[in-house]
């Protein structure tokens, strides 16, 4: 650790004229006026400068390997030491008091250890600046992970960790059964068919996924959506669920829920009782995130399906399926100090070394590309390619700004058309509307 | 409401100065006393200022206010807010806004409602209990508490544990009911676990009001021929009826606010469940305190209207209940009663 350590010091040492000069170019250019940039001409180019002790503002560190972490980074540089305010495990309260601390104009937090999904609302609300171009090693990243962190045009976050989702499946089953694991929905349900006639799987239900009506279900509606052709909103974020893809997307998933393909209590699945159904044995197909790999090949007995799975893309109706994506981004907050140490904090913390260093130590898939192929990891974490699959094809929820408003409206509109009050189309009719409403708020 | 005050000038006390005339000196002392009353409770009245008065006048003046929303050109939100007047408050007539709202104002009252009512039913049911256990008293009451120890937080992951489609619940039922659905069965879960929690409040205030009642009122009665249930209807209500009235006030006053029992038992966004707190804290959450405020505001004045109906009711009931409790047991029970509650 310690040569690497000085290595990343002497780097920065040459970094700086580099980024003054960085910051001097954009500035010009933005000066310069031409058009096609959407730097906001009006105000002043964010500057990276001033060193000096910064913050990370993350969620609460259930892992315990955060401090292993900064202690690295502090231990090299003493002048630069960055301090970890821990906020709440709830994901809202964390967005609520970054919001706060951004409201208030205030320079507690320095880096924000972000949701993939809050990046368009605190950019556009500037609580964030963009990061200066060429500096995030982007190119060495998965590209939806990019893309998620991107808003029009700008580069506002450095993608950290990703997460996609996965089709678990029973690789006992499926082997008796004769069956591959599925490409599209229909597929699966013809499997399920065969596999739900085995002696061995009696009394099992075929498929689940998150469809309580939380996040969950958002990413899991954005899935059906998308594994359909269809998509939620358009490049310029104008809603496009009215489509008929959208509707074949949502009426499929309604359908199983009707005839059973779906267990009806899967309605109150979240990601733990998804979970516990699983390992119970209780599902031929399960959607869910890699989290679910480790625990439930967990050998203590807390799983009856330890060995027995496998995982796969997920499918799709005439396809595979497209994942939404999951992860964290690092920023810088606007009203920061010492910006210049927080940038070279935020690559600190996205190199390769570092990433590798998390994915081994709390199973946090990482953003960088190459560390899908590794050799070392891909023994512990197999499901790698897979993974990788899935970040690929994935798609971010809609890059709204009023994120909060269209996750509401899309939990309504699934939630509603799952548990069959109200039908798909009348359903996505209805969110077409709410969306089209949400950002002219 | 009565403020303990300096005690009243005593008329056997000296006066420092000259004693003109005895009633303008009275008249002076009485101008001495106020300014040193008004002089000790400045310090109470800047405090509760800060802390009530500015976050209240804020709040009123936040709801007539809306953060702009729109974007530029370039993406970005608009800076700043405008003056919108009373216009989140007519938003609550009509549309989509006032859909939800009146949705959230009459869980919000239902939940009031039967909570309340529960829990004072079973609140005295528990104190007679208490009251009666001879042996092991102290452990039948701590235990009887334990639900109202937990935090509401807590206690509603535990009931969703029992709630889920494989929990407890459906185990005895022995039929498949998904409580966390949207729903009267929602409604049902919030109530039950609600109910668990804050009965055993009400039934320790009734107790506290139980062990004051003398004995001899319940020989007296007993000799006269009372039957138990006589006794309850006629001594033991009559009597415990002081305390109860603040236990249900203070009951009420706690359901009007209910958040995090059905945000987390429940969930959020769930429109059979979704009360008034939660739907502020939904605006607030989405950045739109203006219309977060006004909710804010409304619940406020809903809970400040109940509270002082309650409060005259109660004061007029402690005045009928003490004449009539001096009339039929010739004692006064009631005041020693009155002043213990607090405690």
């Amino acid at each position: 650790m310690g040569p690497q350590g000085m290595k990343e010091t002497t780097n920065m040492r040459h970094w700086l004229p580099k980024a003054g000069m960085a910051v001097l170019a954009a500035s010009l250019l933005a000066g310069c006026g031409s058009g096609s940039g959407s730097e906001d001409a009006g105000s002043k180019p964010p500057s990276f400068k001033g060193r000096g002790p910064i913050t990370l503002a993350t969620g609460k560190d259930t892992t315990g390997v955060m401090d292993k972490v900064l202690d690295q980074w502090n231990s090299t540089h003493p002048k630069e030491k960055v301090r970890m305010i821990e906020l709440s495990e709830s994901a809202d309260e964390q967005r609520q008091r970054m919001i706060q601390n951004a409201e208030l104009k205030s320079g507690d937090f320095s880096v924000l250890n972000m949701d993939v999904v809050w990046n368009a609302e605190f950019a556009a609300n500037r609580w964030i600046v963009p990061l200066p171009k060429g500096e995030i090693d982007t190119g060495s990243m998965l590209k939806p992970t990019v893309e998620a962190a991107t808003y029009r045009g700008n580069l506002y976050s450095a993608p950290w960790t990703s997460d996609g989702g996965l089709l678990y499946f029973r690789k006992d089953l499926l082997e008796k059964a004769g069956a591959e694991p599925p490409k599209t929905w229909a597929e699966m349900k013809k499997t399920c068919d065969k596999v739900l006639k085995l002696p061995e799987a009696k009394g099992m239900s075929c498929y689940a996924g998150q469809f309580d009506k939380y996040e969950g279900l958002s990413v899991n509606f954005s899935e059906m959506i998308h594994g359909a052709g269809g998509s939620v909103v358009d490049k310029a974020g104008k809603p496009t669920v009215n489509t008929p893809e959208a509707k074949k997307g949502l009426k499929w998933f309604a359908d199983a829920f009707k005839d059973g393909t779906i267990p009806k209590e899967a309605i109150t699945y979240k990601e733990e009782e998804g979970r516990q159904a699983f390992q119970k044995g209780d599902l031929v197909f399960h959607r869910q995130w890699p989290y679910q790999w480790a625990l439930a090949n967990a050998k203590d007995g807390s799983s009856k399906v330890a060995g027995k799975f496998n995982v796969a893309p997920l499918p799709g109706l005439d396809g595979p399926g497209t994942s939404s994506l999951g992860g964290h981004n690092l920023a810088i907050s606007s009203d920061a100090k010492n910006k210049a140490t927080a940038l070279d904090f935020i690559k600190f913390m996205t190199n390769k070394e570092n990433q590798k260093k998390r994915l081994l130590l709390t199973s946090q898939a990482p953003t960088n590309a190459a560390l899908y192929e590794d050799k070392e990891l891909l023994k512990k974490f197999p499901y790698l390619p897979t993974l990788k699959a899935s970040i690929n094809g994935a798609e971010p929820r809609p890059r709204v700004v009023q994120y909060g408003d269209a996750t509401a409206a899309m939990q309504e509109a699934a939630y509603g058309a799952l548990s069959g009050k109200t039908s798909p189309d009348a359903a996505l009719a209805q969110l077409q509307k709410k969306l089209a409403g949400v950002n002219s708020k | 409401m009565s403020t303990v005050a300096a005690p009243p000038p005593s008329p056997t006390r000296p006066s420092s100065g000259q004693q003109h005339d005895p009633a303008s000196a009275a008249k002076k002392r009485k101008r001495d006393t106020t300014r040193l009353v008004a002089f000790l409770v400045s310090p109470t009245v800047a405090v509760l200022g800060l802390v009530v008065g500015y976050p209240i006048i804020a709040a009123l003046r936040e709801s007539l206010f809306s953060e702009k929303k729109g974007l530029d050109a370039n993406g970005f939100v608009q800076q700043g807010e405008q003056f919108v007047g009373f216009e989140h408050y007519i938003d609550l007539l009509s549309g989509e806004a006032g859909e939800r709202f009146w949705n959230a104002f009459w869980n919000t009252s239902f939940f009031t409602v039967t909570t309340v009512t529960m829990e004072t039913v079973l609140g005295i049911a528990m104190a007679l209990v208490m009251h009666k256990a001879v042996r092991g008293r102290g452990l039948v009451r701590a235990s009887i508490l334990v639900p109202w120890a937990i935090p509401t937080v807590v206690s509603a992951l535990l009931w969703q544990w029992i709630f889920q489609a494989n929990g407890v619940a459906n185990a005895i039922l022995g039929h498949k009911v998904l409580w966390t659905t949207e729903g009267f069965q929602a409604q049902l879960a919030v109530i039950v676990a609600d109910v668990w929690k804050t009965a055993p409040f009400v039934g320790l205030l009734v107790l506290a009001g139980l062990q004051l009642i003398p004995t001899e009122v319940y020989e007296a009665a007993r000799v006269d021929g009372a039957k138990a249930w006589q006794q309850f209807v006629r001594i033991t209500l009559p009597l415990i009826r002081p305390v109860l009235l603040v236990a249900v006030l203070f009951r009420l006053l706690d359901a009007l606010r209910m958040f995090d029992l059905p945000f987390v038992l429940i969930g959020a966004h769930k429109g059979s469940v979704e009360t008034l707190s939660m739907l502020a804290y939904d605006e607030a959450a989405n950045t739109r305190y203006g219309p977060a405020a006004a909710y804010a505001v409304i619940l406020f004045l809903y809970v400040a209207a109940v509270a002082f109906v309650f409060v005259k009711l109660l004061g007029a009931d402690v005045f009928s209940s003490d004449k009539a409790a001096a009339k039929k047991s010739k004692s006064r029970l009631k005041k020693p009663a009155a002043t213990e509650v607090p405690a």
